[in-house]
């Protein structure tokens, strides 16, 4: 038992390795066995899906099986560190601090562990056939892989610096990933942009490990909380402000979210993983993780509530204006990850990691369904979908039921996590441990977010499945869409992995005993209510118009995602660009000018001091003659 | 107690280059494999030293050999390793060897192998490594001086001979520039000599500094300093080495970046830290600060290069930059980081000219926007192994590159004692975003060179830098295109004779498969290194920590 942790962070990553090394065995074989390129292709394609899929089954298995024992006894209260079960193995000497090789799962690591496991199971399963004829699917599944067993180190570490290992792992794997269909200069860049946005973060993140680290004298995590009573004001405050920056940049929250909708170019079971279990989940699971030591740092809850506030909002009005599906969702997850930071600012770790659990299991849900429509439509683009529910009635069941749990319609699972978080936030109105504004501002902006989310939910269910089928020409796909199929409904692959993923998007509220504040559950369900309605009686009166239109004048910057991109451009992007040109310029005129220079100064130097070597002894005998007086004159004048 | 091992280390590339003179007949058919063996035996007696150095402690130098040079001078032919200088050895054979390999393996008649005078070729390279061992393994400071030169003649020769287009002007830059440090660091020995009357490394730095006044380690440590700087090089003393690596053969550049640019941090950690201690805590903050500078310049250099070969020398600016500020910061996590990424930089630029080498060969030049990019698509392992190459240098945990700038960024957030914090946090955040820019080059760079569609080169070359935000959508692209190709991009066919243009060659695949898997090694298991490290970098610095 004590070796799943490792067991289970190990197996994804030696499916990665036999997935990168043996995808390409095939075509070494003799050609006279498999004349025709294309079965091998296939072979080799089905041989890396069952590479890739049966380790991370047998991972899943070994995560359940750890959660077993203490359950949802983290959601029930209790001693999170309780039912630790791993080991130590062994620890590297750096001079300083040591850093310790803990693989340990307690209860909130353990819940985590099963969320990764099975939806990295089930995006594995549907890619193999998403991505069925695409010939690079080996390398793809072996970096599902990786991204898996990196997360899993994130979830299952026990030291801050083998978190951190993980942590950037999964930051290179996105790059790999998102960058997949590298043929079009799009996708590259998005990809580009995912890796630096982020990175960006994780300098901070790295030093914050170094501040707590040195604080607590180790970075083992529980040395660390065992001291965080010892620390300084100022040291938890300074730690966890830059711990904040890579949360931020991993969980995409404002400033540094930019990077979420554009990693959309991927493939969309990557959206799925990237959106649902992993990378973004790792932002709210650290805070959860160290969550005494911010807890011991208001001004930098104070912070997370304020760029949680601002996040949800924004995020949804975004959502609510684009035409892109993907990007319906892509915002949609900015603005929930905005509720599980604002939880964890409002004091309860709880409820944010229960909506983190809950929103993974829904958003992967409804990426994998949008996945089944754009494999089936050709396109990513709702003004070209309509009518899909007689084509696709599975995955309109399916998606109907993400589209519930994302709104917090009762039953779904959505419905009690993020009553959980309402609640959390209410109540820090009068705890106190927030200052009033921020306190304030958080609830607010969620109420107004519970009701932006019923509308951009209403309107991209509505305009997705219903209305009049809008016919289009099925061009050759370009690469970032998935290839079009002709059968009805996606191949079995892709729809079992939806249907099994709909049934805890649909009960998981009703685990780990659901306690309702009535309150606040009836107020949200309102305001959802009323932001579908809205939608819904646009629609009704032009069903072929975008529901969008309600924004009025709002709707442009919201389209654009209020111009940040813009900015970021303006003020990072460019004037990097000029330094380098400038230093390029710097390089070859000043410094390795003041060497050209002191070259030809030398030479220069030379060319005078030639003109005394000239051969004529007259000149060199008057100069000795000259030298022989000034020293005379010399010795005369100083004696 | 095997004391021979080392002299056997620099006995066994001696004879074979010497052989060479005596026998100048050699077939050109055998070159290779004589190449091959001989530094493949000095290989194996590294290994052998690397297998038989007694860890427990690594503290301690072991195979020592101590005999008497020149008596009148009190010079001593004073050779041995410990746990700083046992991986750069055994680097330094091991990389020689891939050189080696690279160039001879399969009759050495590819391009890019042995063509041009062969046998001067091999006999420079061999020159070239006993200078390189030696110069690890001395413990006698004129001895290290000696092996330090002798280094430069087979890498002038090198450059100037084999180079390409700009050898000339390049390989003289080279020798001139670090001549003259040489010069430098010559009379800082020389002053340590004159001050405490021994010559003697491993008595120095026992002893800590003692019997120098304060003055006197400061501006020996400034002199010994400003020449090591150049060797390494730190900003702003580098501008020999983009030349000098845009004009070297792969080879030269490969050993250049692997091990010459070693041999001045190694001098910092074996001779300017430990004897002169005060010295070094004056000029720390100085230190630190042209190592950071040197990070940040390096990396925007790269962000605006069009030459691969070019950019990958920029970025060697950069990552020294952070094994200086590591040296800088004095402290065992510091030192211990600067001396893996020392050994990490060797084995990670190694592997990336060794690309760049074969990029050149198939591309006809190594411009990066004449390539057109979807280098995955037209040569997909060539592609692979330069994304895992950039991907390691740009600093990824569970790759080399990442422990050794971790642990120096470690160092500066908690300094010497006597060391100002508040300057080196400073220094701490700016190394930080010069990782960041580290990796906006190197990513960028595989967006141009990898990425891309493979249609677009088929025709003639073209870029495929069409506008992509063509929907009225501004320009908001974080790899911009560079100007387009100043001549038609005339994609020269790759193999001059006949054969068609494959993807990896045998012999490169041979070459670089022992340096992906040590990069990774280090990568998972850290503790490899930091362990051999750790006690002698404790011990040097006895007097500071």
């Amino acid at each position: 038992m004590t070796t799943f942790p490792l067991l289970a962070v190990l197996l994804p990553f030696v499916a990665a390795a036999a997935g990168l090394l043996l995808s390409r065995v095939p075509h070494r074989a003799p050609a006279t066995v498999h004349p025709p390129d294309a079965p091998t292709g296939e072979r080799a394609n089905r041989r890396a899906a069952w590479i890739a899929t049966v380790p991370t089954a047998a991972s899943a298995v070994l995560a359940v099986l750890l959660a077993w024992g203490p359950g949802f006894a983290y959601f029930t209260g209790g001693d999170p560190t309780a039912h630790a079960t791993g080991r130590t193995y062994g620890s590297i000497v750096t001079g300083g601090v040591p850093i310790s090789l803990d693989l340990q799962a307690d209860s909130l690591s353990s819940v985590l562990g099963v969320l990764v496991t099975v939806v990295a199971l089930a995006v594995q399963v549907y890619s193999a056939g998403y991505l069925a004829d695409d010939p690079r699917y080996p390398s793809y599944s072996a970096f599902v892989s990786l991204f898996t067993s990196a997360m899993l180190l994130v979830v299952y570490s026990g030291d801050l610096l083998v978190l951190y290992v993980g942590w950037e792992i999964m930051g290179i794997c996105s790059y790999l990933l998102i960058g997949h269909w590298w043929e079009d200069r799009g996708n590259s860049r998005a990809a580009v942009k995912a890796f630096l946005v982020t990175r960006l973060g994780d300098v901070g993140f790295l030093f914050g490990i170094f501040v707590l680290g040195t604080a607590a004298g180790s970075f083992r995590i529980a040395d660390v909380l065992a001291r965080v009573p010892e620390m300084s004001a100022a040291t938890l405050v300074t730690a966890t402000m830059l711990l904040l920056a890579g949360v931020a940049g991993k969980s995409a929250q404002v400033p540094l979210h930019t990077w979420l909708p554009d990693a959309m170019a991927g493939p969309t079971p990557i959206s799925a993983l990237i959106h649902a279990a992993t990378m973004v989940a790792a932002g709210i699971f650290v805070v959860a993780r160290l969550f005494p030591a911010f807890a011991a740092a208001p001004p930098t809850l104070d912070v997370l509530a304020v760029m949680a506030a601002l996040g949800m909002l924004g995020a949804a009005l975004a959502a609510l204006a684009q035409d892109d599906l993907k990007r319906v969702l892509a915002y949609s997850t900015v603005s929930q990850l905005a509720y599980m930071a604002g939880g964890l600012a409002a004091g309860s770790d709880r409820a944010a990691v229960f909506h983190l659990l809950t929103h993974g299991a829904f958003k992967a849900l409804l990426f994998l369904c949008a996945g089944v429509v754009i494999h089936h439509v050709g396109s990513n683009l709702m003004s070209r979908m309509g009518g899909l529910r007689r084509e696709l009635p599975i995955t309109f069941v399916t998606m109907t039921i993400g589209f519930a749990a994302l709104t917090g319609i009762p039953p779904s699972s959505g419905f009690f996590s993020k009553d959980g978080v309402l609640a959390a936030m209410e109540s820090a109105l009068s705890a106190g441990r927030l200052t009033d504004a921020a306190a304030l501002l958080l609830y607010g902006c969620a109420l107004a977010t519970v009701a932006v989310t019923g509308a951009y939910a209403a309107r991209a269910w509505l305009r997705t499945f219903f209305g009049r089928p809008r016919a289009v020409a099925l061009a050759e796909p370009e690469p970032g869409t998935a290839h079009v199929v002709d059968v009805r409904e996606g191949p079995r692959t892709m729809l079992v992995p939806v249907v099994v993923l709909a049934v805890p998007a649909l009960l998981l509220g009703f685990a780990g005993e659901p306690h309702l504040d009535l309150g606040v559950a009836a107020t949200a369900v309102v305001l959802t209510l009323l932001g579908a309605g809205a939608v819904y009686a646009s629609w009704r009166l032009d069903p072929d118009a975008d529901p969008a239109r309600l924004l009025g004048p709002l709707r442009v910057p919201c389209e654009r995602a209020f111009y940040v991109d813009t900015v970021y451009s303006a003020l990072v992007v460019r004037p990097a660009r000029a330094l380098a040109r400038l230093v390029v310029t710097a390089d070859d005129k000043v410094v390795d000018g003041a060497v050209r220079g002191s070259g030809a100064s030398a030479r220069g130097l030379a060319g005078v001091l030639r003109l005394a070597q000239n051969g004529n002894v007259q000149l060199y005998v008057t100069g000795v003659l000259a030298g022989v007086l000034l020293i005379a004159v010399g010795a005369v004048v100083f004696t | 107690m095997m004391g021979w091992l080392p002299v056997a280390l620099l006995a066994v590339p001696l004879l074979g280059a010497l052989l060479l003179l005596v026998v100048p007949n050699v077939s050109r058919r055998a070159l290779p494999a004589y190449g091959l063996v001989f530094s493949g035996v000095t290989f194996a007696l590294g290994a052998l030293m690397v297998a038989t150095f007694d860890y427990g402690t690594a503290a301690r130098i072991q195979f020592e050999l101590d005999l008497p040079w020149i008596p009148g001078l009190g010079l001593r032919f004073h050779l041995g390793v410990d746990g700083v200088s046992l991986p750069l050895v055994a680097l330094t054979a091991l990389l020689t060897f891939l050189c080696f390999v690279y160039l001879g393996w399969g009759g050495g008649q590819a391009p890019d192998q042995l063509g041009f005078r062969p046998r001067a070729l091999v006999f420079t390279l061999l020159v070239l490594e006993v200078g390189m061992i030696g110069t690890f393994l001395a413990l006698d400071l004129l001895l290290f001086f000696v092996f330090f030169e002798i280094v430069l003649i087979p890498m002038y020769f090198l450059i100037g001979i084999w180079g390409g287009e700009g050898r000339r002007a390049a390989s003289l830059k080279f020798i001139l520039y670090t001549l003259l440090g040489s010069v430098v660091m010559l009379l800082g020995l020389l002053l340590v000599w004159a001050q405490t009357g021994t010559l003697d490394i491993v008595a120095l730095s026992a002893s800590h500094g003692a019997g120098m006044s304060r003055s006197v380690q400061i501006l020996a440590f400034v002199a010994i300093g400003a020449g090591l700087a150049v060797k390494t090089p730190m900003w702003p003393l580098y501008t020999w080495l983009p030349d000098a690596h845009t004009e070297a053969p792969t080879v030269g550049s490969v050993l250049l970046a692997g091990v010459l640019l070693k041999m001045g941090t190694y001098g910092f950690a074996r001779i300017a830290i430990p004897v002169l201690p005060e010295g070094a805590q004056a000029a720390a903050p100085w230190l630190g600060a042209f190592a950071v500078v040197g990070i940040v310049y390096g990396a925007l250099a790269c962000l605006a290069q069009r030459d691969l070969k070019r950019l990958i020398a920029y970025s060697s600016v950069g990552h020294m930059g952070f094994v200086l500020l590591g040296f800088a910061t004095l402290t065992p996590v510091g030192v211990n980081g600067a001396l893996f990424a020392n050994v990490a930089h060797g084995l990670i630029t190694g592997l990336l000219f060794f690309l760049a080498g074969a990029i050149k060969v198939r591309y006809g030049k190594a411009d990066m926007p004449s390539m057109g990019g979807a280098m995955l698509a037209t040569r997909p392992r060539l592609g692979a192994l330069l994304t895992f190459a950039a991907i390691a240098s740009l600093g990824l945990p569970g790759l080399a590159g990442f422990w050794g700038e971790m642990l120096a960024l470690y160092g500066a957030f908690q300094p010497a004692a006597g060391l100002p914090r508040g300057l080196f946090l400073t220094y701490m955040v700016i190394g930080g975003l010069g990782a960041v820019l580290t990796a906006a080059y190197f990513v960028i760079m595989l967006s141009r060179v990898t990425h891309g569609h493979p249609a677009t080169v088929a025709a003639g070359g073209a870029l495929d830098e069409r506008p992509v935000g063509d929907g009225g959508v501004p320009d908001e692209r974080a790899v911009v295109p560079l100007d387009p190709p100043r001549s038609v991009a005339v994609l020269r066919p790759p193999r001059t004779r006949g054969e068609p243009a494959v993807d990896v060659d045998g012999h490169e695949l041979l070459a670089w498969t022992p340096l992906v898997l040590l990069i990774l090694l280090f990568g998972l298991w850290p503790g490899l290194l930091l362990s051999l490290t750790t006690p002698p970098v404790q011990t040097l610095l006895g007097a500071l920590s």
